[in-house]
């Protein structure tokens, strides 16, 4: 009997350290999104900034997918980023457009789409043909204080 | 001059003494390994041993995980609002928990809680020649008494380290979310997006596998090394707290050198 109790509680205990591997690596680290189907669109951008692997991809706010590979372009001298996009999201206009943006003023880069009005929609491996690069803050600051300097000279 | 010499005869011997007992234990370990425990007899002292070092030190791993995440919670909120950047608390307490404080507090813990009992009780068991008597009725004490516990330890510490992690994390969320008011969904969001399953949830559980199997190697030998006295047992009991701390916290440090190349 007693070793009933004790085989019980081991094998409770097993139980728990593999509930609490599935807990970190299903609701911590968020690899259901990693192996979940979809289908990838690519895009040229400018300028990333701070885009990361495993950035977020959104569509008016909503998350519908992420980034899944970033390389440099070594002829164009653009970074190609590759976008895993949720299966169910089936119908993006193929003159789409993406947008790198800033999640609040120190938060992380995001890739926003905007769709357009085409009928034929983009399939996997398809590449989206208009896109803005992110807004760098010192290029921003720059072109103020040019601005300022200028029109004081008037 | 004479005194010099002295102090280097002094030097000397606490090398080699050093030397010797590393190579003892490595033997030691050798002889662990080597002797592959005998399924259908070893399978029930496993069980046993994994109960006495895992299940029961359950409860203070999963206290002292949830306060360290309430407590990681608290102090990563009160220096990120300073930023206006709170929202990022999900990943720091992920981060800091499954890289670092999950691994090395649990193993602190572990060395404490179940490296020093081992000690003792291998201590005690070779002090009233318990092992001796197995010897003479032809028993090996290597693979009855050491190889299970040695085993016990290593199955049972990555588990106490997952556990304790994601307790750790589950704290982090109730101060932030629940008591701090952020938002639950931002909350996660920022935390699956920093968290990586390869480069971070495993390299922690390495951690926690290489913690394991030196806190209770240096358990398992300081007791089977032991003056056979009363006093020497107490030593030994001491040893391997400090042994195990020091090597933990050593080994800790090499191995988030090694790791670092991939975050």
């Amino acid at each position: 009997m007693r070793d009933r109790i004790l085989e019980f509680w081991v094998g409770l205990f097993m139980l728990m350290g593999i509930i609490a591997l599935f807990i970190l690596s299903l609701k911590v680290s968020g690899l259901s999104s990693f192996s979940s189907t979809g289908y990838t669109v690519t895009a040229a951008f400018d300028n990333i900034a701070g885009l990361k692997i495993r950035s977020p991809v959104t569509l008016a706010g909503v998350k519908i997918g992420q980034v899944s590979g970033i390389k440099l372009d070594t002829t164009q001298f653009k970074a190609i980023v590759t976008m895993r996009i949720d299966a169910d999201q089936r119908k993006l206009p193929s003159d789409t457009s993406a947008s790198i943006l800033t999640q609040g003023l120190l938060g992380a880069n995001y890739v926003s789409l905007k769709p357009g009005f085409d009928q034929v929609f983009l399939k996997d491996g398809s590449t989206i043909q208009d896109t803005q690069p992110a807004l760098i803050l010192e290029d921003l600051i720059g072109q103020i204080i040019f601005s300022l300097k200028s029109s004081g000279r008037k | 001059m004479l005194w010099i010499a002295d102090q280097l005869v002094l030097l000397g011997q606490a090398v080699l003494n050093l030397v010797t007992n590393l190579g003892r234990s490595a033997i030691f370990l050798w002889n662990i390994l080597y002797r592959k425990p005998h399924l259908k007899k070893g399978f029930p002292l496993l069980v046993e041993q994994i109960y006495f070092i895992g299940v029961l030190s359950l409860l203070i791993i999963m206290l002292s995980g949830l306060f360290m995440g309430l407590v990681v919670g608290l102090q990563g909120y009160s220096i990120l609002d300073k930023f206006g950047a709170s929202q990022q608390l999900g990943q720091l307490v992920a981060l800091s928990v499954i890289r670092e404080l999950g691994p090395v507090v649990t193993a602190l813990l572990f060395a404490g809680r179940a490296g020093s009992a081992l000690t003792a009780e291998i201590g005690l068991m070779k002090s009233t020649e318990q092992l001796a008597s197995m010897e003479m009725m032809g028993v090996d004490p290597l693979q009855h008494v050491i190889s299970p516990r040695f085993w016990a330890g290593c199955i049972a510490m990555p588990l106490l380290g997952t556990i304790f992690s994601t307790i750790a994390i589950f704290g982090g969320y109730l101060v932030g979310v629940v008591w701090l008011g952020l938002d639950s969904g931002a909350f996660l969001s920022v935390m699956q997006a920093s968290v990586s399953f390869s480069s971070d949830i495993l390299n922690g559980i390495i951690k926690n596998i290489v913690f394991g199997i030196v806190a209770t190697w240096i358990a398992v030998f300081q007791g089977y090394d032991t003056v056979p006295t009363a006093q020497g047992v107490g030593r030994a009991t001491t040893r391997t707290v400090v042994y195990s701390s020091l090597a933990i916290l050593g080994l800790d440090f090499v191995l988030t050198a090694v790791m670092m190349r991939s975050w």
